[in-house]
């Protein structure tokens, strides 16, 4: 198999894939659920990116919105943009935007037990994609998904192609579905809470394969995940969400030396660690909010230890920390403020 | 962790036979073995299904043949064992020819029924929105008009029927309830997460939709198509019954009745006959379509 020519994304200059002001709405009934509201951010060709944050946050909506996968009543509100090896996919036709799906931006979901359709078998789920977008015959398409199922570490996959998604155990399922994924070759990888479901040894395995073909392919990873640890493991660079919106930006490092706004520190301190006093976890108090009422000025503000009057007036904008380093939150202005702990109503 | 040879730690489960797809012939067999009711009532179409395919070759007489006007009905007897209709025609022969006509339009009138139903459901199902709502709107209105009443009507004015134009007419009056369930199966599967997750690797609505949404539609699908045969032999019978069904000389269990009904007096076996036949159908559908939808249903629900 010979890997289909690849628009080299260094030649043009830009990033591969570079998303701005990113809004998407769900407009139900009379409110407006601004669930993912505003959200810039850039993946370099072959790098892998965290996105962190809480149920709620918006993570998935905006994963979603890259492949333009948001029914109605959601909807990605003009002006926002998303270019992709110097392509606008918010202008394209569908059939465009069709085959980028699957063919240059692939995804995997969070849930390896139901994101196979339980009446095919795995093979011929696998051989699907790559009929979807290619000429080919069915034999090729075939032989194609046997080689990808190698690939992921199937064992005997001619003979595992046949078998159906309820014969495979979680991390089995996961990996065909990274395997569907790859088929087409992609440039870039979006990975919805890949790990989430399955069982902390394999946890491990799958971020390993997902890794190591990261290297091979030379493939570009948005890896999503609530999961600090992940993060850690795998990824360059992190952005945190909440509320619809990036909260904080960081390389992964100076993310876990150096965390600004509240939120992160929140999320790091609820992390459990090794050789540590066995002491309660730290907990974030509260829930998101719902987005139809994101509170007014800092959308965290009603469960930040932290918060005074400015951030009800005032949503903050990205404060730059250091050159790749960016927080949403008024402390970067005003740090002498960070040693006044506010009483955090922590009924809400 | 170093060099996870992914075999080592991942079993896989223990190998199972493959999946039956939710509509598999497998099901059906399974469900006949542990319930004897739906067995006898699947026993008995078959007789009948039989009976009205091989009816040239089974048939003692010819159908149409009045050897002995004359003799006017008789009554059953070791020559003919339903006894022959007032012009002498064997009753048996006339009813075996008459379950070719009635099970035929009935299952043809459903299949139309169901491809008419399926597409109609579908579209609204997946397109949503006001595609959705005009669609189903217009279900709504024809579910309104009894369907009898419309059938009665546009016979009423067509006058009389062939055959085929007969079947459409039946088939193209009773997709409404079909496209509803096809519709709400499609809503809830696209929803499903291998439907986005198929919609995510490009492939195209048309695709999705009769890929990997309207397999899992197909079991409602069945069980509403069994009951729906059971409920078009009526009409059927009901239409012919009335005399704006099958046009004479072909015989109908309808029109068998019908012919019956002036000589209920004294030549009960013309319209009894019949009448059993019809009852008999319709009972072994009702009953098998019931127990497939108890059974099929309930797993439909654990398919995942």
């Amino acid at each position: 198999m010979t890997t289909p020519s690849r628009p080299d994304p260094d030649s043009s200059g830009g990033p591969l894939l570079s998303v701005h002001d990113l809004r998407t709405y769900f407009h139900v009934g009379g409110a407006v659920a601004r669930a993912v509201d505003g959200v810039s951010f850039d993946i370099r060709a072959g790098e892998t990116v965290g996105m962190v944050g809480e149920s709620g946050c918006g993570k998935s909506v905006t994963a979603l919105s890259l492949l333009r996968l948001v029914d109605p009543p959601g909807r990605i509100e003009n002006g926002s943009r998303i270019e992709f090896e110097g392509r606008d996919l918010l202008s394209l036709d569908r059939e465009g935007i069709r085959q980028i799906r699957g063919n240059r931006i692939a995804m995997v979901f969070q849930e390896p037990m139901t994101a196979l359709n339980p009446v095919f078998t795995i093979g011929d789920q696998v051989a699907e994609v790559a009929r979807v977008h290619s000429d080919v015959t069915r034999k090729a398409a075939w032989e194609r998904a046997v080689e990808m199922l190698n690939l992921v570490g199937i064992p005997d996959p001619r003979e595992r192609s046949k078998s159906y998604p309820h014969q495979l155990s979680g991390g089995m399922r996961q990996r065909v579905l990274i395997a569907m994924a790859l088929v087409m070759n992609p440039s870039l990888l979006i990975a919805d809470e890949p790990t989430t479901a399955l069982d902390v040894t394999i946890q491990a395995q799958i971020l390993e394969l997902l890794a190591e073909l990261q290297q091979r392919l030379g493939l570009a990873v948005l890896l999503i995940t609530h999961d600090l640890g992940v993060v850690a493991e795998v990824t360059s660079r992190v952005l945190v969400m909440y509320g619809g919106q990036i909260v904080e930006r960081a390389p992964v490092r100076e993310l876990f030396r150096n965390p600004q706004h509240p939120y992160t520190q929140g999320l790091l301190e609820a992390m459990p660690r090794l050789g540590r006093q066995r002491e309660r976890l730290a907990v974030i108090p509260g829930t998101v909010p719902p987005p139809t009422r994101w509170p007014s000025g800092c959308r965290f503000r009603d469960r930040c230890a932290f918060a005074w009057q400015r951030c009800a007036d005032e949503p903050p904008p990205e404060y730059p920390v250091s050159t790749e380093h960016t927080a949403r939150c008024h402390l970067v202005d005003e740090p002498s403020r960070a040693a006044v702990r506010a009483a955090v109503d922590q009924t809400s | 962790m170093p060099n996870a040879t992914p075999g080592s730690l991942v079993a896989f489960a223990d190998a199972t036979p493959a999946p039956l797809a939710p509509w598999a012939p497998g099901r059906l067999a399974a469900l006949l073995r542990r319930d004897p009711v739906a067995a006898v009532a699947a026993a008995t179409l078959v007789v009948i299904g039989l009976a009205a395919l091989l009816a040239p070759v089974i048939a003692p007489f010819d159908p149409a043949q009045a050897p002995d006007i004359a003799a006017g009905a008789q009554p059953p007897s070791a020559n003919h064992w339903l006894g022959t209709d007032s012009v002498s025609r064997d009753l048996l022969s006339r009813l075996l020819f008459g379950a070719r006509v009635s099970l035929g339009i009935s299952v043809v009138a459903v299949t139309v029924a169901t491809v008419v139903g399926t597409a109609w459901g579908a579209a609204a199902g997946y397109a949503g929105g006001w595609t959705d709502r005009v669609l189903m709107h217009l279900v709504d209105a024809g579910l309104a008009i009894p369907r009898i009443l419309l059938l009665l009507g546009i016979v009423a004015l067509w006058g009389t029927l062939s055959m085929s134009s007969l079947v459409l007419l039946i088939g193209l009056t009773g997709w409404f309830g079909a496209s509803r369930l096809v519709r709400a199966e499609v809503r809830a599967t696209r929803e499903r997460d291998f439907v986005i997750a198929a919609r995510a690797s490009g492939a195209s609505p048309l695709r999705v939709l009769v890929r990997h949404v309207l397999p899992h539609a197909m079991t409602p699908m069945l069980v509403a198509a069994t009951l729906g045969v059971g409920q078009v032999v009526v009409i059927e019978a009901g239409l012919s019954f009335l005399g704006y069904g099958v046009a004479p000389p072909t015989a109908s269990w309808g029109s068998l009745i019908r012919e019956g009904r002036q000589a209920l007096g004294t030549a009960w076996w013309m319209s009894v006959f019949p009448g059993v036949a019809l009852a008999a159908t319709v009972l072994a559908i009702n009953v098998l379509g019931d127990r497939l939808r108890a059974t099929l249903g309930g797993q439909q629900l654990h398919a995942q």
